[in-house]
């Protein structure tokens, strides 16, 4: 094991290496999971419900079967009846019921968009004309496209036989699926002795992580009853898991070979196609391939809850807080699993308050079932409890950098939900801020019309360890072939090698990295949590330290000597009584041959925990008062990244992640109609920044190194998108002098809040 | 189905090519399915995203909003076009090395729209590099290291 | 979608025969970016496009000094990319890079967009500024509509069966003319007008404003020519008064709607604020 307080002076780690992928990526070589081609491939369209919430009464394919072209079709009744049993499928639990259910309806309607039957055809056109001559016959129902709705005397029901968990007590014909409670010491006593206190409610709408790259997947089932899936997947390993169980087989009997992938942001880990294609190629025979159009991906992949959240805190005297409560109402979709939890483990984590409460609710509403989003929960919350203590740090009169270090979490704290805190960098990161040149400098002159305001908030995410496996060969040119699962969503095969790299004191671009299947790679969960860098990092510094092993044994046949007597240093081996016997990486591989072949070496972890990690924003913004119309002029992003493996795509990472926050913050959300559909479902109406809409984001990066990895590495993209929102509010305030308890903070919303229109 | 397949004859990246398409067929589709060149990327379908992104004689387009038909004596060039046989385009190279690229899907919209902007304006600001590629989508990058690199791919060449 | 043919004439003759032998199961395609869009949404159900991108006269673009003809099939970037039209024709300019991308730009035009007649439509209020007329023909022959009587609702216009839109004109009112459009979005380019405003002001030699004219989009059925807006500024001088004033009586001449672009009170508002800004922007196009 590396010992984190050695020299700093990495050869590998803090470089920028060209990415092994790069080239392949620039040329429009890489093939993605749309870009594949099978012999004899045809294609899959899939029908979905017009209606948001509906009995599922019939489908009659008849007339769709005959057509010229058409292969096969299915509708839910061609997957198997499952048991309403949970699986895990790597980064937490499914229910394997609801998950087949929402693939493809067999008894209700959900949301508009949920799938009810599919067709496959020769190609996409046949296939997409044939699916809309599918009859389906539905008995519409009344919906419920928001949690106060949901949660209403008198709301229609979703699950019928969903029996809620409300702290304990069993509560049948609810939309709350569940209701947790985290609590210590004695909030409510807390708050009457409490100086200030000040209590708001917040709403957020569902927003959709907007990868550019679509769904999709393509699948084989062979003589065998053997299936092949190729997919654009956060994880082969859990598509595998859920397929198999989806599809009630045992996992050895799918095969899934991940392709590149276009984004994810945590929405491409559940599975919407793979059992379909599987199914349909299963009636024809054939290869089968569908891509979701993008409209479907708004409707019926996985958006991030919207809901409505309460934050009320309470500080003494000289600003410290000491109470602290609040019900976080997130929306789940169609079935539960709302990111509720971990929305619980993120509101309260920049700070240590004695007396808290956390009440999270998962609830169900006829919207596509929601998915992880980048921090899953933690924006949201961020947005609540930021403003809050924004509000009373302006109280109070103090700073709000100085009110957080105030009441700063650092080791030892005790996070609100009962977690302790190991070394982290809260204050660290609230210092830098503190000394940056963005919150030291002048506001400056707004543009012509407009008025100027600069907004602070923090933001956390626990991030995860889990599974992973890194597999070694070393080539007898002295390269080294690394074979890893973890599906590359930004240039982790190289900051993975780059840890390998380092402790073989050996270039980076001596590695030749693959992205195995789950045939040939070793197990390991989703690219996701924040965790590859960290986790399949951390195997590949295992892999790495032992084939150091591996290869004094081959030094020990070549010298004749003990193994112990073998020494590695600065990438090169040597007898540590004779530094005359010496051999650098290269040359030991060119002996490989003749003292027993190839060298291999593999390393697993199955980390419990991670370092989490916390981030501090600034930004300057232009309002126009007449029209609400906001500009980002100027954003400091600064956090706490543990140790930096490859600087350009760790600040790249981060801007990327406060870029989504600021599309949250300020312009994108479902809107719903009275009918319970989405309207907008293009990107022409999903506001999404594009390139004119931002400045350059600077990027601070703290390195307080995290003990439980050897290189120090803390998770890093998903905190930068847990600020941004309350800063802009933050910032908007300081603009106009209006606060801003609802996201997103568009245009209309802001003349709202200023009073220039009405409604 | 029921329409009468059309003959086009067009150029691709320099290169003359025929190919037979059902008219209601895009650009994008017979790039990609007919042709066999994937690296022009289907994003949206309605023109929002700029992941399909092509040049039609020397003006960059939607290929999705184009139907293959029209190409008929046109010169199209795609991602696939841009480096030869010496090496990759300047703005490849300034790609790879500003970190232009995270999850690459939205890159040869990129690639293809900058080459664009560079082929006529060699040396464009900051402002009008973003004005050139609000249609281009990203959201993974932020565009700060996009820009970067059409500014550094404007010095190089 | 239905499957769809393609032809591509090379004459106003052949494209009207076409379109009259298949009523509304052909639509003429110049650029495109609108028509496959609502084709592959079902909005059409199309035996056959017909591409006019080969007819000559669809494609003319003359700035002359009398009158500037722009062709139905010409695309926005043509306007841009001209550096006689651009210094004549800020107002259309203004529009002919706010359409959607550069991308939809090298592809969509001004005939396009006016025939598609939506009411969010950045080309048109622009046209109806410059005082421009339609040119029309069909089988019964050839006919002239202003711009602002061409839209008769959501996606509705004048052309009847079997005509075509062959190109828009309007007269060359010298240096004493300024126009500007001014559309109110979200985020900085891709969206669609909440609300938009164009505005044009010609200027007799007594300095006072000899002509005036004020059109909305996105705020009614059909791109509206504020005819009370407009004629409130004749003979008067030039100034914040006169702008603001105008500005309250254009808010009164719009019906918007609430969709999720906007409030009907958010668009109301913009109506007013975008007319004093575009009549602003006008008249220091003309001092300019």
């Amino acid at each position: 094991m590396v010992n984190i307080s050695d020299s700093k002076n990495y050869k590998v780690i803090g470089t920028n290496p060209i990415r092994h992928d790069g080239y392949d990526k620039v040329t429009g070589r890489a093939v993605y999971g749309a870009d594949i081609k099978l012999p004899g491939l045809i294609w899959a369209s899939i029908v979905r419900s017009p209606h948001a919430h509906a009995v599922l009464k019939s489908v009659d394919t008849s007339a769709a079967e005959k057509i010229d072209g058409v292969f096969a079709v299915m509708t839910g009744k061609d997957l198997p009846a499952l048991k309403d049993e949970f699986i895990d499928h790597g980064e937490g639990t499914e229910n394997i019921a609801w998950s087949s259910e929402n693939i493809m309806a067999t008894k209700k309607v959900l949301y508009t968009g949920h799938a009810v039957a599919a067709i496959a055809a020769v190609d996409r056109y046949v296939a997409d004309y044939a699916a809309s001559k599918i009859k389906v016959e539905y008995e519409p129902l009344e919906s419920v496209t928001n949690v106060e709705d949901a949660t209403k005397e008198g709301s229609p029901i979703l699950l019928e036989d969903l029996v809620g968990d409300h702290i304990g007590k069993k509560v049948k014909s609810t939309n709350i699926a569940s209701i947790t409670r985290h609590e210590f010491g004695d909030p409510d006593k807390a708050f009457k002795e409490a100086e200030h206190v000040v209590e708001r409610t917040f709403t957020l709408q569902m927003v959709h992580q907007g990868y550019i790259e679509p769904h999709n997947a393509t699948a084989i089932w062979d003589e065998e009853d053997r299936i092949k899936v190729w997919t654009s997947t956060q994880g082969a390993f859990p598509v595998r898991t859920s397929t198999a169980a989806i599809l009630d087989m045992d996992v050895s009997k799918v095969k899934v070979t991940p392709l590149e992938i276009g984004g994810g942001f945590g929405g491409k880990i559940p599975i919407y196609l793979e059992p379909v294609v599987a199914t349909l190629s299963k009636k024809s025979g054939r290869p089968v391939k569908a891509i979701m159009e993008r409209t479907n991906v708004f409707q019926a992949s996985g958006p991030a809850p919207g809901g409505t959240i309460t934050v009320k805190m309470g500080t003494d005297k000289n600003g410290k807080l000491i109470a602290a409560d609040t019900s976080i109402k997130l929306e789940a979709g169609g079935f539960p699993g709302a990111a509720v939890g971990a929305a619980v483990q993120c509101v309260f984590a920049p700070y240590d308050i004695a007396n808290t409460r956390i009440d999270g609710y998962d609830i169900v509403v006829n919207k596509p079932k929601s998915a992880a989003y980048r921090a899953p929960g933690s924006p949201q919350a961020a947005f609540a409890s930021e403003t809050v203590v924004n509000e009373l740090a302006e109280i109070h009169g103090i700073d709000p950098i100085e009110f957080r270090l105030l009441n700063a979490s650092k080791e030892g704290t005790r996070r609100a939900d009962g977690v302790v805190f190991p070394v982290v960098g809260n204050e660290e990161v609230l210092d830098a801020a503190k000394a940056s040149d963005h919150w030291n400098s002048e506001l400056g002159t707004p543009m012509k019309g407009r008025v100027r305001g600069r907004g602070l908030a923090s933001g956390y995410w626990f991030n995860v360890g889990l599974k992973s496996t890194v597999n070694l060969t070393v080539n007898t040119d002295g390269t080294v072939a690394l074979v890893e699962g973890s599906t590359d969503i930004g240039g982790t095969r190289t900051s993975i090698s780059m840890q390998a790299a380092e402790i073989l004191g050996i270039p980076a671009t001596d590695f030749r990295p693959t992205v195995g299947d789950t045939e040939t790679a070793g197990y390991a969960d989703v690219t996701g949590g924040s965790r590859t860098t960290y986790a399949t990092g951390f195997a590949a510094v295992k892999a790495a330290e032992s084939l150091i092993e591996v290869l004094k044994e081959r030094c020990s046949i070549i010298w004749s000597l003990d193994k112990q007597d073998i020494d590695f240093e600065n990438g090169s081996f040597f007898a540590s009584k004779d530094p005359e016997l010496k051999f650098t990486f290269k040359e030991l591989a060119a002996n490989l041959d003749s003292t027993g072949g190839p060298a291999a070496s593999s390393g697993s972890v199955d980390l419990e925990s991670a370092g989490g990690a916390f981030g501090t924003h600034i930004v300057d913004l232009d309002v126009d008062p007449e029209t609400g119309k906001t500009d980002i002029v100027r954003y400091t992003a600064v956090q706490d990244v543990g140790t930096v493996i490859y600087p350009a795509y760790c600040k790249g990472n981060i801007q990327g992640g406060v870029v989504q926050g600021i599309g949250w913050g300020l312009n994108e959300e479902y809107f719903m109609k009275d009918d319970g559909s989405q309207a907008n479902t293009s990107y022409l109406d999903y506001r999404m920044p594009t390139a004119l809409d931002l400045p350059n984001i600077d990027v601070i990066m703290v390195e307080k190194p995290n003990p439980g990895h050897p290189f120090g590495v803390r998770g890093v993209g998903e905190v930068p998108i847990c600020p941004p929102i309350a800063a802009i509010g933050d910032a908007l305030y300081n603009a106009v002098g209006k606060r801003f308890y609802d996201a997103p903070m568009k245009p209309g919303r802001i003349l709202n809040v200023l009073g220039k229109i009405s409604d | 189905m029921a329409t009468q397949k059309i003959h086009v004859k067009t150029t691709i990246n320099g290169q003359p090519q025929e190919f037979l398409t059902d008219p209601y067929v895009s650009l994008l589709d017979a790039l990609r399915e007919i042709i066999g060149l994937t690296g022009s990327k289907e994003g949206c379908l309605d023109g929002n995203c700029g992941a399909c992104t092509v040049s039609i004689n020397g003006r960059i387009v939607d290929s999705c909003l184009v139907l293959a038909a029209e190409v008929e004596g046109q010169e199209v060039e795609t991602v696939e076009g841009m480096a030869s046989s010496e090496g990759l385009h300047p703005l490849q190279q300034a790609f790879l090395e500003e970190a232009a690229l995270q999850c690459g899907i939205c890159t040869p919209g990129f690639l293809v729209a900058s080459k664009g902007l560079l082929d006529n304006e060699p040396d464009p600001s900051e402002e009008r590099i973003r004005h050139w590629l609000a249609g281009n989508l990203c959201r993974c990058t932020g565009y700060e290291n996009i820009v970067k690199a059409v500014k550094k791919a404007a010095k190089n060449s | 979608m239905q499957p769809f043919a393609y032809s591509a004439p090379t004459t106003i003759k052949e494209a009207v025969e076409i379109l009259d032998k298949h009523g509304d199961k052909a639509r003429p395609m110049a650029g495109g970016t609108d028509l496959l869009v609502q084709i592959r949404g079902g909005k059409f159900n199309l035996d056959t496009v017909v591409d006019i991108k080969k007819i000559p006269e669809l494609n003319e673009i003359s700035n002359g000094k009398e009158e500037f003809v722009l062709g139905a099939a010409v695309p926005c970037h043509k306007l841009y990319d001209d550096p006689g039209i651009s210094k004549d024709y800020p107002g259309l300019i203004d529009a002919a890079g706010l359409i959607g991308s550069i991308q939809i730009q090298s592809r969509s035009g001004f005939g396009g967009n006016l025939c598609n007649s939506t009411p969010s439509a950045d080309g048109i209020a622009p046209l109806i500024v410059h005082s421009a007329k339609a040119n029309i023909e069909g089988k019964s022959g050839s006919r002239s509509v202003p711009v602002e009587e061409f839209c008769t609702g959501p996606g509705l216009n004048v052309l009847g069966k079997g005509e075509i839109l062959v190109s828009m004109t309007m007269p060359n009112k010298g240096d004493k003319f300024g126009a500007a459009y001014e559309r109110f979005i979200p985020r900085n380019e891709m969206d669609i007008a909440v609300a938009a405003v164009g505005s044009s002001i010609l200027l007799g030699s007594d300095g006072k404003i000899a002509e005036a004219k004020i059109a909305l989009a996105s705020v009614g059925p059909t791109p509206i020519y504020a005819s009370k807006a407009s004629e409130s500024l004749i003979g008067k001088e030039p100034n914040e008064a006169a702008f603001k004033e105008a500005g309250s009586i254009a808010k009164g001449e719009c019906s918007p709607i609430e969709d999720m672009r906007g409030t009907a009170d958010q668009r109301r508002h913009l109506v007013e604020v975008l007319t004093i800004r575009t009549l602003d922007k006008s008249l220091e196009r003309i001092e300019g």
